[in-house]
């Protein structure tokens, strides 16, 4: 009886070989970045096992967080100085490492800037073609992203054996708390060092919620006029508890730092509810924040694009409509 | 001073609003008004100026594609590169070129070249795939500074900052290395009509992926190109009463 169950669980853990996939956790040595649990949740879509590798100077609190995230089933846990800054090339160095004794079928990271910057590297190193940003899942090697500025879907059959994949965080939920992994370190790595070195980090500071996984987004552009009117939008996102974003021609025009960029090139978001506000709703900003559940837009033209998207418009001066709705609410 | 070789591609133009082929298979290109994809505009601006700055001594760029690809290449010149390689992908094989089979001729015609530094876009806006820089550094074994918006030659290297997601990053790179750039790094300058005379001198050498030894099959098979979810067209509210009101039948405001 026991070897017929023993034999059950061989077969299982076989079956479960066949998908494998290696999940990127992104991190500040301290704390999981969020995108890294919607990374877990598509790696669970492709199916078979998920292994998380936590890479990084020192790191093992995070390594404790993510082997509670449910649908992992293992996490491994790199800590070495040469990972300081995590840099493209010696995390590269790590994920080949490993993908060379562990074989896994998918490798996976969030297509947020250390995932774009990390995965294109990796994919290169083992020859086969990376997809970014995918926004679905339809069976291990089918997948599902958007192409110019999210104007077509391009549905594609990835025909490498292994897939190196960047996901879009706003397309899968976040893998919740109740799993119990195991965390283990991982084996041994080479790690070439000195091509590049991090030198520092500037991060603005904000007491607000991160923009791409806040539930209420208030976005300014070019109509704002300047850096100082954009406190009309920090009063109203005040009373919504929302973050504050931007267009490019607000960062453009150096009215706010360009990480609050939304669009093509900047952020893109999905919040429940995107107040754009003297946006006038250009291609590459639509991009950016057209998967919103609503969307509000408040502009003193009525032929501005970003009413063609807009759930509710409201078709007025904003230094008159703003005031009032902050203090209406 | 270092030899530069920037990567430019042609890419539907940033204003155009692209059609999805009705019979699913991509989009449609005919006709329709190309240009240099704008994150390479920027990347050549910066070789250009690294040009003027004594740093570089040579630009060449390089463009992967169908015939019409040397209009880029002749764009590139204008502004200001030596001189252009084209490397010729019949139009429908081109619809299935990847960042892997450009970062592989890339890396090819680095080493040719005896190149010392490459320069390209963060990402076309046409595929939109952001891996081109990425894995010709790979390929090369080279450091890569991605999404850049500060290049400083220092010493033997390169001190660069870098957009990420919480603000600014600073990394120094030991040369050669292969950078992209990001909006921010420049504003790119107009071809004059003298400069764009003069680019019509300049030479265009032609290749295919085939004498580069680069093996162009497609990795990827698209089942289908469609065109996104439409919006339910929403209404204008007349005040911001109104515009309350409906918040709070949505759920947004208690």
């Amino acid at each position: 009886m026991f070897k017929s169950k023993n034999l059950l669980i061989g077969a299982n853990r076989l079956n479960r070989r066949f998908q494998s996939t290696l999940v990127i956790a992104e991190h500040n040595e301290k704390n999981l970045t969020a995108i890294t649990q919607n990374a877990v949740t598509a790696a669970q879509k492709i199916g078979g096992d998920v292994t998380v590798l936590v890479a990084g100077t020192d790191c093992a609190a995070v390594a404790e967080q993510v082997s509670k995230l449910k649908g992992v089933s293992k996490v491994l846990l790199a800590q070495n100085a040469a990972f300081k800054g995590h840099t493209a090339e010696t995390v590269t160095d790590a994920v080949v490492s490993l993908q060379n004794q562990l074989k896994f079928t998918h490798i996976l990271a969030g297509a947020s800037a250390f995932g774009k910057n990390v995965t294109p590297r990796i994919a290169a190193k083992l020859d086969v073609s990376p997809i970014s940003d995918i926004i679905g899942v339809k069976s291990q090697d089918t997948f599902v992203r958007t192409i110019y500025a999210g104007n077509a879907i391009q549905t594609l059959k990835a025909k490498d054996a292994v897939k190196v994949l960047t996901i879009r965080g706003t397309n899968f939920e976040a893998a919740a708390d109740g799993g119990n992994a195991a965390v283990e370190n991982a084996p041994e790595i080479k790690v070439t060092e000195g091509l590049s070195t991090f030198l520092g980090q500037e991060i603005s500071k904000s007491d607000r919620p991160e923009l791409t996984s806040a539930k209420v987004i208030i976005s300014g552009g070019r109509g704002l006029k300047s850096g100082d009117n954009f406190k009309l939008l920090y009063d109203l996102a005040d009373k919504f508890g929302a973050a504050v974003g931007a267009s490019r021609a607000a960062v453009d025009a150096g009215y706010v730092p360009n990480d609050l960029q939304i669009g093509q090139t900047g952020k893109i978001v999905a919040p429940d509810l995107y107040i754009a506000v003297g946006i006038s709703g250009a291609i590459q900003h639509l991009a950016g924040m057209k998967d919103s559940k609503t969307i509000v837009a408040i502009n003193k033209d009525p032929e501005a694009p970003i009413f063609q998207v807009s759930d509710h418009g409201l078709v007025a001066d904003l230094f008159k409509a703003v005031p009032e709705l902050t203090e209406k609410l | 001073m270092v030899r530069v070789l920037v990567g430019v591609k042609r890419v539907i133009d940033y204003a155009v609003k692209i059609r999805v082929k009705p019979d699913k298979s991509g989009v449609v290109t005919e006709g329709v008004k190309h240009s240099m994809n704008p994150f390479d505009e920027i990347a050549v601006e910066e070789a250009v100026k690294l040009k003027e700055k004594s740093i570089a001594k040579e630009i060449i760029a390089v463009s992967v594609g169908p015939t019409q690809s040397q209009e880029v290449i002749r764009t590139a010149l204008a502004m200001g590169a030596d001189r252009g390689i084209h490397v010729e992908v019949p139009a429908k094989e081109a619809e299935l070129l990847q960042p892997i089979h450009v970062s592989k001729i890339l890396a090819k015609l680095a080493q040719d070249e005896k190149i010392d530094l490459i320069v390209v876009g963060k990402q076309a806006i046409d595929d939109d795939a952001n891996q081109t820089a990425q894995m010709t550094a790979a390929y090369l074994d080279w450091p890569q500074g991605t999404f850049c918006s500060k290049i400083e030659k220092v010493g033997e290297g390169y001190k660069i900052e870098r957009e990420i997601d919480g603000g600014l990053e600073a990394l120094a790179l030991k040369a050669p290395a292969v950078l992209s750039a990001d909006l921010r790094l420049n504003t790119p300058r107009y071809a004059t009509l003298p400069n764009i005379m003069k680019a019509k001198k300049k030479p265009i050498k032609k290749v295919t992926p085939s004498e580069l030894g680069v093996d162009t099959s497609p990795r990827i098979e698209i089942l289908s190109v469609e065109e996104p979810p439409v919006r339910q067209a929403g209404s204008v509210v007349p005040d911001v009463d109104t515009l309350i009101a409906k918040l709070k039948e949505g759920g947004h405001v208690k």
